[in-house]
Parts: C-alpha cells; structure tokens; sequence
C-alpha cells in the first residue's frame, strides 16, 4: 500500500513551497491588509506561468490533466504560505464547477484563459446574512439576465467572471457572467481577512449563460462543496501547520523567568495539543484526498471529515499561537494575527463547522452497512 | 495513493489468512472480544488457552513474528508484523498472557544474556511453555521510573558474588502465572538517579518473592504488587553492566510505549448505535444537534487516528521508518475512551446507574469503561507524559529543569509519598 504522495508530488510541494516563501507569505498578505488591492495581481499571473490555476484541468483546454492529489499538494502549500491570490475560489470551486457542468462550447472558450491567468473567476451564492439554503437565494434569471444582489463574494471586486447561483426552476440554476459588463456594479466590503478581499456585486439585467441543465445548480453547489472541501481542508491544515510551527519557534527563543517558555507543561502540552489536532487533520485530509482522486464513493463522508478535523485544528493552532506569543502576538506587527483571519475566513466560506459536523452525520446515517 | 498490497504483502496476508482461519473463528462483528466470547474466564483457563494458541502458532511456524528464526520466531518484516495484525483482529484469538515476555524480554535477552542463556529461555518463551513478566515501577517510582529504591546489594566482594534484592514493585501484569521476570533495582545510591540502577532477570519461584493481587476501581485485578525479601539472584542473571541498568530498561519501555495502543471500550460505533436507539426530549437522541456535533467530534478522532495508523503502514511498507505521529494514539484514544463511556451514560439517563449487562443498553460496556479509562489514560505513559514528549521529542522543545539533576540519588527530595524510605 502506499497512502502518501508520490515523489512528483513531494517534488511539486517544495517547488510550491520555496515559490510561496520568496513571493507570498506575510509580506504580500500585508500589502492587502494595508489597501492595496492589486497586490496579488502578480503572484496570480506567475502561479499560471507555473501551471496552477490548470492543475485539475484535462490538457485539451490548456491544462496539465493532473489529478486531484497535486490540487491538495498545492492548497497544504497555499494555506502554510498565507497566498492571498484567488487561486482557491479559481481552482476549488469556479473552475471545477465549469469543468463538471459547463457546455463544451463554454470549457473551450473560458478555460485555456482562466488556465492562463489572462482571465480570473469567482463562484457568487451568498445573499447577505442569512445562510445560503434555497428559501435565502432570491437572485433571479429572466431570458438570461440577471438581477440580484450578491455577497460576500471572494475576489468579486476583481475577478473578470462569476458563476451566479440564481433562484429559479425549484433547483436554481448556475448562469456565468462577465462581472465588467453593464448591469454589473461590484465594491469591496471590508473583510475580517483582507487578504482574502470579499465585495458586494449587484446585478440590474446583467447578461448572464446558463452552466449546467436549469434547476440543478444547488445539486451542482453540493457536488461542488465535497470536492473543494477537501481542498480548503487541505489549506487549512497547512495553514495549522504553519501557526504551530511560528508559535514552537516562540517557545524556544522566548525567555521568562529564567527559562524558554517552551520548557514550561502550561505551553508545551498547549503545544502537544496543537500538533496533536494538526496531525489528526493530516490524516484524515490524506484519506480524503485519495477519495478525492479516486472518485470513491466515500468522498462526501472523507471530505466533512478532513473539513471538520481541519477547520478545528487551524482555529485551534491560529488562537493558540496568538496566546503563545502573549501580548505580542496581539500587536499589528507580529505575523499571528494573518493566520488568525486566515483561519477564521477559511472555516466558514464554504460552510461553517455547523453546517460540515451536520453533512458527516448525515453521511454516516446514510452510509452503505458493510462500511461501518 | 493506493490501499493495495505489493505482490509479496498480498502472498503474506493470504498466508497468515490461511493459517488463521484453519486455526482460530472468525468474529461475528468487529467489536467481539476473546473475553465475551469466554465461558471460563478462570485465570488458569486463559493461561491455559494462551499457552495451547502459542504452541500452535510456534508448530506452524507463526510465533513471535519478530523473533530471529533462530530462537524460534518468525524472522518478519515490520510491514508483515502489521498485516498479520490486521488480519487476526478479524478473528477471536487468545490474547494476554504470551505478548510482554515476547515483545519486552525477549528482545533485551537477544541483545544482553549469554548465548548459552538464549540458547536456554529464548525457545521456551518462544513456544509458550515458560511465561515473563516485567516487574519495573514502584508506588513512589511512576513517571520518574528512574526514582525507583528497590535495593539490589552484593552479597561479598567477588567479582561474580550474588545479588540480593530488597523492596516493592508495583502494577506487574501476570505475575502470578509467570515463570521468569525482568526487574531493575538501584545498586548504587550515592552516584546519579539514572546511574545507579542494575537490570536483572529473575526466577519467579525463588524464595523471598511474594506476589499479591492489586483491586482496580473496575473491581478486576489485573496487575499484581511484587515484594522481595532477600531474594538472592545469581550475577550470571545481571543483563547489562552493574549501573547500567536504565539503558536496558529504555529499552523495554520504548516498545511498551507502542505496544499499549488504543484504548478498549465502546468507540464511535457503539455510541453512535446507542444514540440511535435512545430517545431524548422524546424525539430521538440521533436528532438532536448537540448529540450530532459530539458525533462529529468523536468520528474525525477516530478516522483521525485510523488514518495516521495507515500513514505510518504507508512507511514501514516502503520500508521507511515511521515518522512521529503515531505518538498521539494513546493521548486521543484513552480521553475519548472515558468521554464517550461517560456520554453513553447521559444518553441513557437514569437507567445508566445499572451495571447488568442484560438490563441496560449496550451490555454493560459503557459502565465497564467508564471504570477502566481512567487507568488507560495512565498505564504506558500518563497524558502529562506523553505530551512532554511530543512537545520535547516532536517539537524539539526544551525540557523542564530537573530539581534532581546532579545530585546524589540518596539526596534527592522525596516529599510525603507513599514508599518514601531512604535506599
């Protein structure tokens, strides 16, 4: 049995990781949070020179046709390297859901662009503070145009299209749109993330394409859901990773009383307990990328599973860490506060814990009998 | 990523499937137990169950699966150890009376008696025929292992003269039944706690040796105290050099650490059953949201910790050494043990009183674990300690400062504890 990457894939994750450590990381995180928007522009069109944003993509519409394992290779790197770019709304959702319900007409125009980086897309559900169910999705599709108000939407401010959820057909329906055409008026909203920037897009007859049948985009969003679950848990197991590793190395150097504050049981078995969490995300993000790469008939079960696990295990090492660096960890100076948003965005864009604890039991109630 | 085995695994499972089914019956569900399934659960009948298995597995070829094949084992690959494992957990298999001899003895007889010694006791344990114990801790001497004040003084100054020990050992599985044991005792008081100490097998039957069951809180007696009075052991028995004897120990103590593995008891299955059969509010307790996020909560520890167990699988297959993680197996599971015992019993509510296995749900087990994990979240290595060493060997943290470190054995503090008598 082998239940690890291969070493093409261990070669891709440190070509990733010493590519995130030169160009990304606190540094650029920190452009964003200080306003500058464009920031990440750059770094985005540099991941598509690397073949990225194409990953999952097959080859005959300018992708690599890799499978899903490097996709979670590159979201462990993209969560320890703090990437601000769009690339998780790109690769986890947008594009997937275009590759699974896009017309071939529709994956041979956008995709070689998107793959390229000349084009960017974000995927538009949430209407406002209530949560994204059926009965709160009220945008609407008349002769394919669209009126509604849409948000928060990662990277709708900027993103050249959008996949909008619309509430019609009992199902709702997915409808692609050019965010920079008329009938679109889009604004940054301040974001407890900035690095990951959220804005209000509203559509007034915006012109908009069906993507997939009518009536099945929420079947489509689920599907969706499980297979960039895996993805965000993989970003935030790396993200976890990365919080234990920056609060270790304070527990070394820090002295108080004498001593390394690492020395003390009141931090260190804070510390065992962080890396406990962390590796238990590990795993079971692991068994859900290989039922992500194998289709298996798991995924929805291994995918709330790494989800759940791994959104735990960053809030968890992102609050600690802060408490491990004391009142400097507290300060606008130290890096804490970047994983500490970055693990707050990440929980809940995709569903909040409340929602993936309900998707596993759910999953294991309905689960085949041998499996238990 | 692929769960299947290499050609040669594959050959090996079916292998140990083969003899396992040829030998021993299958479970009727994963969580059956040899204990369940025992109609005398007498000591001298599991003893003697055990000891019939092991003759059977050693005839044929499948005893102590790590063994050189010159002492009478297997001659295994790390990898084929695990896969017979995962087979034989699917069958009801005599279990507890053979494995610390193999797994802790037999190894440090390899490497420190006399060829003439392994030539004598290595086949027999082997076999089944002679049974070992380990006889370390003592009341005062837990955690601090090394703290330990059994007296093992020379009897005359020759080279070769007899060692007499002294003192009380404490939690020895299986002492009654054992022929032979491992001990370590301090025959130097005045030089460094962990420079002190001297490792040594000893006959069980020589005179002086009094062994006395300890009551456990779930009312089973599982370990035994060990007193010494004047049991004179032949030097020829010493393993190691004189004041060495923490090094042999380590040793032992190192393969207990992964051996003592997950926590028995009801699991996730058992409790997510049981919320499935009771009702809460009336309406059923599987409905309600908080009974669901504990189910969560309890399933991802559990796929957690099957899937770190295949990480490290994944290694020893590709013939790699496992990394770090499996260090976190007794930590997750003996705390989950207790919780998941201790929310069985809310989900039965008042009915959770009964210990009656044919009276209250789930046979009893939740009661029953709920006694026994408190002492699965000490036994091998407390929680305190295994956090020290993730966070000092895992995470390369620095220790504590030690209050004894450079003094004497004879000047440490000892406070008010039990066992507190000067060596």
């Amino acid at each position: 049995m082998n239940f690890d990457f291969s070493p093409e894939q261990e070669l891709l994750r440190d070509q990733a990781r010493s590519f995130l450590a030169a160009n990304c990381g606190a540094p650029l995180a920190r452009k964003l949070l200080d306003g500058n928007v464009a920031a990440g522009d750059d770094l985005y069109r540099q991941m598509a020179e690397l073949g990225w944003i194409g990953t999952g993509v097959p080859e005959e519409y300018g992708g690599f046709g890799a499978g899903g394992l490097e996709l979670c290779v590159l979201a462990e790197e993209l969560g320890r390297g703090l990437a601000p770019a769009p690339i998780a709304t790109a690769t986890y959702l947008a594009i997937p859901l275009l590759l699974l319900a896009g017309s071939e007409a529709q994956k041979r125009k956008y995709l070689t662009p998107l793959v390229g980086g000349e084009l960017t897309v974000t995927i538009a559900v949430n209407e406002g503070p209530r949560n994204a169910t059926p009965r709160n999705v009220a945008t609407m599709a008349e002769n394919n145009l669209i009126t509604g108000v849409k948000y928060p939407v990662a990277d709708g401010a900027r993103a050249d299209l959008a996949l909008v959820l619309c509430a019609d057909q009992g199902g709702g329906s997915f409808y692609l749109v050019a965010l920079n055409e008329p009938g679109v008026v889009r604004e940054d909203i301040p974001a407890q993330d900035p690095s990951r920037p959220q804005a209000k897009v509203s559509f007034d007859g915006a012109q908009g394409k069906a993507v997939g049948k009518p009536g099945e985009g929420w079947a489509l969003l689920a599907k969706i859901y499980d297979h960039a679950a895996v993805l965000y848990a993989f970003e935030q197991m790396g993200g976890a990773h990365a919080a234990l590793d920056q609060a270790c190395d304070y527990a070394r150097a820090r002295f108080a009383f004498g001593r390394a504050i690492g020395s003390y049981q009141g931090v260190k078995h804070k510390l065992a307990d962080m890396y406990v969490a962390a590796t238990l995300a590990k795993s079971n993000c692991y068994y859900a990328a290989w039922a992500l790469s194998t289709d298996a008939a798991e995924l929805p079960l291994a995918a709330a599973t790494a989800r759940v696990s791994a959104t735990k295990a960053f809030d968890m090492c992102a609050s600690e860490n802060i408490q491990i660096h004391g009142g400097m960890g507290c300060t606008w100076e130290v890096d804490c506060h970047l994983y500490y948003r970055r693990a707050r965005s990440l929980a809940v864009n995709i569903g909040s814990n409340l929602v993936w604890e309900e998707k596993l039991v759910r999953a294991l109630e309905t689960r085949p009998e041998e499996a238990a | 990523m692929d769960f299947s085995d290499t050609t040669e695994e594959a050959a090996f499972r079916m292998e140990a499937r083969a003899w396992l089914d040829a030998n021993a019956t299958p479970k009727a569900h994963p969580n059956q137990t040899w204990a369940s399934v025992l109609e005398d659960k007498t000591r001298d009948n599991i003893v003697r169950l055990c000891k019939e298995f092991q003759s059977r597995r050693h005839a044929d070829g499948w005893a102590c699966l790590h063994w050189p094949k010159e002492y009478g084992g297997r001659g295994c690959t790390a990898i084929e150890r695990v896969i017979y494992g995962q087979e034989e957990s699917r069958y009801i298999v005599p279990r507890g009376v053979v494995e610390i001899g193999q797994g802790m003895a037999g190894p440090i007889l390899m490497k420190y008696a006399t060829a003439d010694q392994k030539a004598r006791y290595l086949p027999p344990m082997a076999t089944g025929e002679e049974i070992w114990c380990q006889i370390f801790s003592e009341a005062s001497a837990g955690s601090d292992l090394a703290g330990l004040r059994m007296a093992a003084t020379k009897d005359g100054d020759a080279d070769d003269a007899d060692w007499i020990l002294d003192g009380e050992k404490i939690w020895t599985s299986g002492a009654h039944y054992s022929d032979f044991g491992i001990t370590i005792a301090r025959s130097d008081g005045a030089v460094a706690k962990h420079k002190g100490l001297t490792f040594f097998f000893i006959d069980m039957k020589s005179p002086g040796i009094s062994i006395a069951p300890i009551r456990q809180i779930s009312g089973s007696s599982h370990f035994n105290s060990v007193r010494f009075d004047n049991v004179r052991v032949p030097d020829a028995q010493r393993l190691g050099a004189v004041g060495e004897g923490w090094k042999v120990a380590l040793a032992t103590l190192m393969n207990e650490r992964v051996s003592v593995g997950e926590a028995p008891g009801p699991d996730f299955e058992q409790i997510f059953a049981l919320a499935q059969t009771v009702e809460l509010n009336d309406r059923p307790a599987i409905e309600n949201q908080m009974v669901r996020s504990k189910l969560a909560h309890w399933y991802c520890e559990t796929a957690g910790l099957k899937n770190t167990r295949m990480r490290s699988v994944s290694a020893l297959s590709r013939g790699e050494t496992p990394g770090p993680e499996n260090s976190i197996t007794k930590l997750v599971s003996a705390t989950k043990a207790q919780d998941i015992a201790r929310f069985g019993a809310d989900l039965m509510d008042q009915c959770a009183v009964i210990t009656d296995p044919d009276l209250v749900l789930g046979d009893g087990r939740f009661q029953q674990s709920y006694m026994q994990s408190p002492a699965m979240r000490i036994a091998g290595g407390t929680d305190e300690i295994l956090r020290n060493i993730i966070a000092e060997h895992v995470l390369k943290l620095p220790s504590e400062p030690r209050a004894d470190k450079g003094l004497a054995f004879s000047e440490i503090p000892t406070g008010n504890v039990a066992g507190e008598t000067g060596p």
